[in-house]
């Protein structure tokens, strides 16, 4: 290769990779890994002093009642979430492919509420819990519906669990038709030739050859859960009695609001990992239960 | 048969009905009562309004700024939205027809970054860009931008790369003898040719772009910058259970991206579920 080539080459490289390169180190690589940095610092606010601090921060988080609280919490909710979410999401997707008229208007309405931010979902699951709801409990008398949800402990939880799955559930279904579409017409008839019925099928062929669709639904409803902050915030702001106050929203005070950012960084740090853990573990694990059609 | 054609479809008919009933319930509450006023909403608020009264949208609309944040929010996602296009599109395409170790190297990274959740990010970023550049302070709405830019591009780059995979080489090749260098074969044959993709990854990035709150409430301290989603975020504090403004105030701030679903349904279920599948 000549000079001259190579030096093409470098110019095209930088031309293409470049902008892209540094707009994603800019946002990402530089603060992720300044953020480890900060959490051997003995750093609290913007204009503290950043003294060496070694491994202070990490012994504080892991001895954060808190911090391990909103974590507890937040598996709950990422439990909780991906259950439902999941299972409403197929259901869903197994209703509007059944081949009747009208499945695309169904579609489009399952999907709409994806089109809003989580701080817009809580304000408009706050006039129905706090608002609606209650009027509609003391009219027919239903306790249930009388109490406010939001200013219950274990009924707040609850009510983010019902946003999450409204949010979500059109978005999975998506995802759940472009899965159901790719399962092979052949293997389906063949099978209710071999005399399988309905939920034979389902249960033996559809879901099987489903398993890559679930990788990418479960994946999605797992990250989003463990990054939930938007809704948290707007829907209950963690209360009542931070009954409801996610890991995410717990670093955010911790940093932000209790002006600490070594500690705030090392739980969040810490988040990380429990994410790239489970998510790992994850992908792995269902990644062995594909089948090939 | 005919009987047995009608319970299965009544079988799939009725739970889709009660869940088109669940899912849209929300915003029939919300249409309704952007109409009534506080005593109204608090008498009745599954009743349709006695009258039809479009003064208070327009008190609302002056007392967000509406024109002001919806400008902002525009900017802040066209902008940020067309340059994760255009760069993610010129990265995948390079890294696809130009395979080394620092490629894939660069690839693997951008695909690893997206299990880094934000939260990890937002300290550093808050203290870098606002205590030490103090772009916060003098720049915000760049700043965000290029954040934005950063955020948006490792799942573009995924999608675009595998999409380059299936345009066949030769046409590139073909444009070469022609005469094209690199750059023109990528703007004139390639970039074009990548339009279908191109509608996934804007769609999926307004989605988010639009409606983030977290990333600008860190960055856009300002008011004149604020977006929807943050100045929805104040109207709320400031009226607290004061229904009547806080409803039409949040049917506002939804309505522009519910308008933009109405035409383009299609094409966005379609972009959403292909860029799932990827």
């Amino acid at each position: 290769m000549t000079g001259k080539s190579r030096i093409h080459r470098l110019a095209n490289q930088a031309f293409f990779m470049g902008p892209t390169a540094l707009f994603f180190a800019t946002a990402i690589l530089i603060p992720f890994a300044y953020g480890f940095y900060l959490t051997l610092t003995s750093i609290t606010s913007p204009v503290s002093p950043v003294e060496f601090a070694g491994f202070a921060n990490y012994a504080k988080a892991f001895q954060d009642k808190q911090f391990w609280d909103s974590m507890w919490l937040t598996l709950k909710y990422v439990g909780g979430t991906i259950a439902f979410v999941n299972a409403i999401g197929f259901a869903l997707a197994f209703l509007v492919t059944s081949g009747m008229r009208g499945q695309n208007f169904f579609r489009t309405a399952f999907f709409t509420p994806n089109l809003i931010g989580g701080l817009m979902l809580g304000y408009i699951w706050q006039f129905i819990f706090v608002q609606s709801l209650p009027s509609v409990g003391e009219k027919l008398g239903i306790e249930a519906l009388r109490l406010g949800w939001l200013g219950d402990e274990a009924l707040a939880f609850w009510a983010l669990v019902i946003v999450t799955i409204w949010k979500s559930a059109g978005y999975m279904m998506i995802i759940f038709i472009a899965g159901l579409i790719a399962v092979p017409r052949d293997v389906i008839e063949a099978s209710t030739i071999d005399g399988a019925g309905p939920w034979r099928r389902l249960t033996r062929i559809t879901l099987p050859l489903m398993v890559p669709a679930f990788v990418v639904t479960v994946f999605l409803t797992l990250k989003d859960a463990f990054m939930v902050y938007d809704l948290n915030y707007s829907l209950t702001e963690g209360g009542p009695y931070g009954s409801t106050k996610m890991v995410s929203m717990h670093v955010v005070q911790k940093a932000f609001v209790e002006t600490n950012y070594g500690l705030g960084q090392s739980e969040a740090i810490l988040l990380f990992v429990i994410v790239a853990v489970v998510t790992g573990l994850q992908v792995y694990f269902s990644k062995k239960w594909e089948v090939q059609a | 048969m005919p009987v047995r054609k009608m319970s299965s479809a009544s079988l799939t008919l009725l739970p889709l009905l009660a869940a088109f009933v669940l899912f849209t319930f929300p915003f029939f509450l919300l249409i309704v009562n952007s109409f009534k006023s506080n005593g109204e909403i608090l008498e009745s608020p599954f009743a349709l309004p006695q009258s039809v009264d479009l003064g208070r949208f327009a008190d609302v609309v002056a007392k967000m700024n509406f024109l002001v944040t919806f400008k902002n929010t525009f900017v802040i996602t066209s902008v940020s939205v067309f340059f994760i296009l255009l760069f993610s599109a010129m990265t995948a395409h390079y890294l696809v027809r130009n395979p080394s170790r620092f490629a894939n190297g660069f690839f693997a990274l951008m695909v690893a970054s997206m299990i880094i959740p934000f939260q990890s990010i937002m300290i550093p970023l808050v203290y870098i860009y606002g205590a030490k550049l103090h772009l916060i302070d003098t720049a915000p709405i760049p700043l965000l931008i290029a954040l934005y830019i950063g955020f948006g591009s490792a799942l573009s780059v995924f999608i675009y790369h595998g999409f380059v995979k299936s345009i066949p080489l030769e046409l590139e090749e073909a444009s070469f003898i022609d005469g094209c260098t690199p750059r023109q074969s990528f703007f004139k044959i390639v970039l074009p040719m990548l339009m279908p993709t191109s509608v996934t990854i804007a769609i999926l990035n307004v989605l988010w772009i639009w409606n983030d709150y977290l990333l600008p409430s860190l960055v856009l301290v300002k008011e004149e910058v604020y977006t929807m989603p943050i100045k929805m975020k104040v109207f709320n504090g400031t009226y607290m259970n004061n229904w009547e403004l806080l409803i039409p105030a949040i049917l506002l701030t939804i309505l522009p991206i519910l308008i933009a679903y109405l035409f383009g349904q299609r094409f966005i279920i379609k972009g959403v579920m292909q860029g799932a599948i990827k």
